[in-house]
């Protein structure tokens, strides 16, 4: 049933924290310096856990938002009624411990060798995964083109905009604000639907490669609309955050 | 309660089978439907972790962790891996 080349088991370790940096007013980018990482792909997630003093456990998943080969970083919003969230966003300090197991996944993955052209639609802080994905792609010298289509409340809730405003050679970021828009506001100002697919996709026939992240809303939605549009199942990958942040 | 998808028990997983599983097929004993473990419908917040078919929505896989021994039912599963 599993695979027959096991690997070693996956453990609980503890990192400390490099640095901590907002991003916007309830998104921190958590920057780590892990003992005993193997290193990760672009896309994957990693195990955060908290324990707290009575002994209650808990624990979340949380996309790796640096580059492989750049040190681990996670990029964190907070959510009001969380367990783990505001912690991480409020209370955490540089030289703090954190414990963690990781990396994660082998499927919401990307290497320049999968081709293209790549598709990326994340919903608020779907978007971790992505920033990865488009950071490796720069690092490695890939050229395949890609098509960021990114979802936020508003303007302000754009996790990694400077960096998004000099977008990489190769690279078109296509922005909608759901919620609010400032004046003269040129982009989008809807949710993701097909309408707004078919004009910011890749056609279907040019064997372009989508990752969607975000609300298990807004991931749904629009690969739905995607399949619909003739994308093969296949090539477009997902995951799903749940209902946290806006999209 | 909303659903997330296999990627978030990538964790579980790994720990359980020792391998990472997020990518490897599944096929529902009830529909036959086959898909990556990283497709499948995933409940957390449960007393235990309930992971359901996408297509015919039936249970594949629930586990259940006291204490650090995690109990694993597949029965819903007629491939994995």
């Amino acid at each position: 049933m599993a695979g027959t080349a096991l690997r070693g088991r996956l453990t609980w370790q503890v990192a400390k924290v490099a640095a901590v940096a907002d991003e916007t007013a309830s998104v921190r980018t958590i920057t780590l310096d892990v003992p005993d990482w193997p290193g990760h792909r672009a896309g994957q997630h990693l195990d955060i856990r908290l324990t707290d003093e009575d002994g209650y456990v808990a624990e979340r998943s949380y996309s790796v938002a640096s580059a492989p080969g750049e040190p681990v970083a996670i990029t964190v919003e907070r959510l009001d009624d969380g367990e783990v969230s505001p912690y991480l966003t409020d209370e955490l300090r540089a030289g703090d411990d954190l414990e963690l197991r990781g990396p994660i996944g082998g499927y919401f993955v990307w290497e320049p060798g999968d081709g293209g052209p790549l598709l990326l639609l994340a919903g608020g802080s779907g978007i971790v995964p992505l920033r990865s994905i488009l950071r490796h792609r720069e690092r490695t010298g890939s050229t395949v083109p890609v098509r960021l289509l990114y979802s936020s409340r508003t303007l302000d809730d754009v996790i990694y905009r400077v960096e998004f405003d000099m977008a990489a050679s190769g690279v078109e970021v296509v922005h909608t604000l759901t919620r609010h828009q400032p004046p003269g506001w040129a982009g989008y100002a809807r949710r993701v639907d097909a309408a707004l697919l078919a004009e910011v996709a890749w056609p279907a026939a040019g064997t372009p490669l989508a990752y969607v992240c975000g609300p298990t809303s807004f991931v749904e939605a629009v690969s739905q609309a995607l399949v619909q549009d003739g994308y093969p199942p296949q090539r477009v990958k997902t995951e799903r955050f749940g209902a946290t942040g806006g999209t | 309660m909303e659903a997330v998808d296999g990627n978030a028990i990538g964790g579980l997983l790994l720990e359980v089978f020792g391998t990472e599983m997020t990518d490897a097929p599944s096929v529902c004993v009830s529909c036959g439907d086959a898909r990556q473990v990283a497709e499948l419908v995933v409940y957390l917040r449960g007393p235990g972790t309930v992971v359901r078919c996408r297509s015919c929505g039936s249970v594949l896989m629930v586990f259940v962790t006291i204490h650090d021994r995690t109990c694993v039912d597949l029965m819903g599963l007629a491939v994995l891996g």
